[in-house]
């Protein structure tokens, strides 16, 4: 038994994280002791002004960063070693904050259902009793979503920079366990939502047992749950390989579960329709950018000498990921549900890059890196995801929100703004030039065929043709179909809203034309560090 | 400096037209187009007809991919751009009326779409660098998607959606390779998708097929070949005339642009290797497009299938891999597009008149209409190469060709001739002579405007047809790169400088 030695914790590098865990905490407070009226102002703020201060912070680290070793990495391991705090949790933190600002932007939102937020009045109500009735009737709304939100952001945030298994379990339930609750908290058709919350939480606390067996396993081979270790052990071949090939496997189930990689794509659509739909582009884009992350730095940080014996698996994950997703997409009638399974897709092309990782010295001067080119994928995914959703929002018929595909039929008539902001959107998931879709799939796909993955790029290509079929389908629906009754109609957004669309918009056609910058910033945060 | 202009000048065009008042947008755009026009033709007179690219600039445009913002026009392009400029204001015209019918989109969108395309055209034919090239080449799919979708028939949104995937799966088939090229520049030292940076690299054969692959499905679709033209028809079909012209004409002509420029240029050893399937693949286009084309009763079917003949015979002429081939490959490719624009606008203005495009429900529009049924004729004729339209030098230079690779290709291309002459008049005689099936009050003869419109056209065919030294001119230079680059030329320069 080694002694115990108290860790120093690094408070200005891990400033970022401290904020964003520190509001979440005040967040309860406020909960607790302010009265009602004052909540949701108080919260909101809250949330923006730590999420903001904990943005600046990155900024600030980022710019302090010292090179590690030497080497190509920048970045310190912080609290004994728990933390990594790297140019790529850098980034990821830079861009999981961005993302959670324009969560909470829509979070917020109260203009689109006549002066409340899309959560339930009181969760605890039973759908269909006189309590609900009464929530209803007194405009009641459940503020602690936003607490609920900081503490999902924060393990986002852990989650990714873990530096050992353990931390990195705790930064994945941290991340999770808000989103099954938040997901449950729809305000309309509250038992599809409750029931999406459900299957999440089974399935996500399943996948969580496979996660920590896996770390059982790796700690058994390595003889330590951290990954400059394990990557030492790997690299001495010290212990049993069956042993590592089975905890890798199980890793790679809680992994990949999290990221809607299939076969574990089950939930994605049940979750996607059945969440309230800001959660759902806060939870799509969110969990995604950090959940790689993650899978990165395990697969290259303490994995990475042995993957001769991973990458196979993600070729044959990323080829299944992008046609089961493209295809399944094609048959889906509900928006959400479409968009569940195109995120199922996007996920095999992030794959694709995940799976290019190739040794330095086999990369000319200039040319793109692997984890360069996720991390920049990442990025246009993240703010296209959350646009769209946005976008989702806001149509509706005389029922409400309105996510049948065919309800949206004449949507360019009724509204040319609302419609060609989406197309947009599509466009750019189908990834066509001019839009940053384009630029990573280029990314992703270079990285794969400069590592000899050709067969993934082939099938990555086919697949993606799929996919084009199925967002031009929503388009001509959009455009071109005569609508159905009514058609459907838009609701005008606060300013909350409209400036996460405005956001969205503008990133995913900035990194269309000019994706020099982020792809150099990708660059510039160099490797992991060990 | 004058390149960037003349893709820029459309492209703010599009935004204005979008945006002005809605009374003004057909003259801001029509101004904006007669701009291009005469930024493309100061173009012309600053080019010197010569050897390799001119007017080029390259500025970096994505560091980190090796992805330039470069442009530049050889023989070739210049032609192109040239055909651009001067086909979009002619659509323009024909569409001012027709776009505000009702059912369509309005005429705002249509000008300002028809900007955008024309913009993107401009910049596929100019530009230098692979990426560049790819970027626009995929960015003309979506104004042409909501022309072909917003203007015309009933069922058109179908249409357009087939057409956007036939495009977009060609595209992406093209981005593996396009990046393949990448992967190969990388392995050769420095990363750059710049095309003089790649035609240096000596790529090994094998890999060269892969990447000829990639490009040529990309511009089989585009061109259209067999058997991937089943979009060509459907989409002729539902567009109105000007959207087909534009697609035809001009869009389409980025296939054949494309095969030279990057499939000849850039992967020569695998160009020959495909030679022999490829022949034949143009051979079938040849003589299917002509068959099918004999057995429509749409006449805006009959005009798309007739180019998937056409553009058989410009495959074939690139293929074969000789001076003359190439030269009436290229030639043919500005004919066709003055040719068959002609063709669509006259027809569209017919079907304006008679209510169908169906060939049985017309007849005898000839008594009433004898200046329509003239420019009709002169279309057709152009259509099945009568000597003194100028498509007859570019056929004859590509069946000349065709014979010199190998008799059998030779008869085979010529037969089409025959075909051409039995598509052409007999869809003449059933709809201009005869007995009048109209059932409409006598067909009104072309006004001035629309003769105005399509008059040009005719002109530039019997010009050309007479005097086509000033392109040849123009596209000797570019042959002769190209072929020395595949490794034929060689003696035949040699020879010259003896």
């Amino acid at each position: 038994m080694t002694e115990f030695v108290k860790p120093s914790v690094e408070y200005f590098e891990l400033w970022p994280l401290l904020a964003v865990f520190g509001v979440a905490c005040l967040g309860v407070v406020v909960e607790a002791f302010a009265p009602r009226a004052v909540r949701y102002t108080a919260q909101v703020v809250l949330a923006l002004g730590g999420l903001v201060a904990a943005l600046v912070g990155v900024v600030l680290v980022a710019q302090d960063v010292k090179s590690y070793d030497d080497g190509a990495a920048r970045g310190i391991l912080a609290v004994g070693g728990t933390i990594a705090v790297d140019g790529p949790s850098l980034f990821i933190w830079g861009l999981v904050l961005a993302l959670a600002i324009a969560g909470v932007l829509l979070f917020a939102e109260r203009h689109l259902d006549g002066g409340v937020s899309a959560f339930a009045g009181q969760a605890a109500a039973v759908p269909g009793t006189d309590a609900e009735t009464a929530s209803i009737a007194a405009n009641r709304e459940h503020t602690e979503v936003y607490p609920l939100m900081m503490f999902a952001v924060f393990g986002m945030m852990l989650f990714p920079a873990a530096n050992d298994l353990l931390t990195m379990f705790v930064g994945l339930e941290v991340l999770s366990l808000p989103l099954y609750l938040l997901s449950g908290l729809a305000r309309r058709r509250r038992l599809l939502s409750q029931e999406a919350a459900l299957k999440y939480f089974l399935l996500g606390a399943f996948s969580s047992g496979f996660f920590l067996y896996g770390a059982a396993l790796l700690y058994g081979f390595a003889g330590s749950m951290d990954f400059a270790a394990i990557n030492e052990a790997v690299r001495n071949d010290v212990g049993s390989s069956t042993m590592l090939l089975i905890g890798t496997g199980l890793l790679s189930v809680g992994l990949l579960f999290k990221v809607g990689a299939v076969p574990f794509q089950a939930w994605t659509p049940d979750v996607y329709q059945g969440a309230p739909t800001p959660v759902t582009a806060f939870m799509a884009a969110g969990t995604k950018v950090a959940a790689f992350g993650a899978i990165m730095r395990l697969f290259y940080v303490a994995l990475g000498a042995d993957r001769w014996s991973w990458q196979p698996m993600l070729w044959i994950i990323a080829v299944l990921s992008m046609f089961v997703g493209a295809a399944l997409a094609i048959t889906q009638t509900d928006i959400k549900r479409l968009l569940a399974y195109s995120s199922v897709a996007h996920t095999g092309f992030i794959l694709t890059g995940v799976l290019g990782l190739q040794a330095s010295n086999d990369l000319a001067v200039g040319e793109i890196s692997s984890l360069q080119a996720v991390l920049f994928y990442l990025t246009t995914y993240g703010f296209a995801t959350i646009g769209a959703f946005a976008v989702v929002s806001l149509v509706r018929d005389s029922g409400g929100e309105t996510t049948a595909i065919d309800r949206w039929a004449g949507l360019g008539k009724e509204s040319p703004v609302v419609a060609a902001v989406f197309a947009f959107f599509l466009l750019a998931m189908a990834g066509i030039p001019l839009t940053s879709g384009f630029v990573g799939k280029l990314a992703v796909f270079s990285v794969a065929l400069a590592a000899g993955a050709w067969p993934v790029v082939v099938a990555a290509v086919l697949a993606s043709i799929i996919a084009a079929y199925l967002y031009v389908r929503v388009i001509k629906v959009m455009y071109f179909d005569e609508p159905v009754g009514d058609g459907p109609s838009v609701a005008y957004p606060s300013v909350l809203t409209a400036t996460t669309i405005a956001v969205g918009a503008a990133v995913t056609l900035v990194l269309g034309v000019l994706p020099g910058p982020v792809l150099d910033l990708a660059a510039v945060a160099g490797e992991f560090i060990r | 400096m004058i390149l960037s202009v003349l893709i820029l000048l459309p492209l703010v065009g599009a935004l204005v037209t979008a945006f002005v008042p809605g009374g003004l947008a057909r003259t801001v755009g029509l101004g904006f187009s007669g701009a291009t026009l005469v930024a493309g033709v100061v173009a012309a007179t600053q080019y010197d007809a010569g050897d390799g690219m001119q007017l080029t600039e390259t500025h970096t445009w994505i560091e980190s991919l090796g992805v330039h913002y470069a442009l530049g026009v050889d023989g070739l392009g210049l032609l192109m751009v040239l055909l651009t400029v001067v086909l979009v204001p002619i659509v323009l015209l024909a569409g001012w009326r027709e776009s505000e019918a009702v059912g369509n989109g309005g005429a705002r969108a249509f000008f300002a779409w028809t900007l955008a395309l024309e913009a993107m055209s401009l910049a596929v034919f100019t530009a230098t660098d692979v990426l560049l090239f790819y970027v626009v080449f995929e960015a003309t799919l979506i104004p042409a998607y909501f022309l072909i979708g917003g203007f015309g028939r009933a069922g058109r949104g179908r249409a357009a959606t087939k057409f956007l995937i036939y495009q977009l799966a060609g595209g992406l088939v093209m981005l593996a390779s396009v990046i393949g090229l990448y992967v190969v520049s990388a392995d050769a030292g420095t990363p750059s998708f710049l095309l003089s940076d790649l035609a240096a690299i000596d790529i090994d054969p094998i890999t060269q097929r892969w990447l000829f692959l990639g490009f040529f499905i990309a511009f089989a679709i585009k061109a259209p070949m067999f058997p991937v033209h089943t979009w060509l028809a459907d989409t002729t079909e539902k567009a109105t005339t000007g959207t087909s012209v534009l697609l035809v004409c001009i869009l389409d002509k980025i296939g054949t642009f494309g095969m030279l420029r990057f499939c000849l240029g850039l992967l020569p050893d695998a160009s020959q290797w495909a030679t022999p399937v490829v022949v034949v693949l143009a051979l079938i286009s040849i003589i299917y497009g002509a068959l099918v084309a004999i057995g429509q009763d749409d006449v805006l079917r009959l005009i798309g299938l007739t180019s998937l003949s056409h553009f058989g015979f410009i495959v074939l002429g690139i293929f074969v891999f000789s001076p003359t081939g190439g030269t009436g490959a290229i030639l043919y490719m500005v004919n066709h597009g003055i040719a068959t624009a002609l063709m669509f606008l006259v027809a569209g203005f017919l079907i304006n008149r008679t209510g169908t495009a169906s060939i049985r429900a017309m007849g005898g529009v000839e008594k009433t209409a004898p200046v329509l049924a003239g420019f009709f004729l002169v279309a057709g004729l152009a259509a099945c190469g009568l000597p003194g339209l100028s498509p007859f030098v570019s056929e004859l230079m590509v069946i000349v060709a065709a014979f010199d690779h190998h008799w059998l290709v030779g008869s085979v291309a010529v037969l089409a001739i025959v075909l051409a002459a039995f598509y052409a008049l007999w869809m003449y005689q059933r709809t201009m002579t005869g007995p009048d099936r109209t059932g409409v009050v006598p067909v009104a003869d072309l006004d001035r405007r629309e003769v105005g419109i399509i008059a040009p056209l005719a002109l530039a065919l019997v010009l050309f047809g007479f005097f086509p030294s000033p392109l040849l001119d123009v596209i000797n230079p570019v042959v002769h790169d190209t072929l020395v680059g595949v490794g034929i030329g060689q003696e035949a320069k040699e020879a010259g400088h003896q």
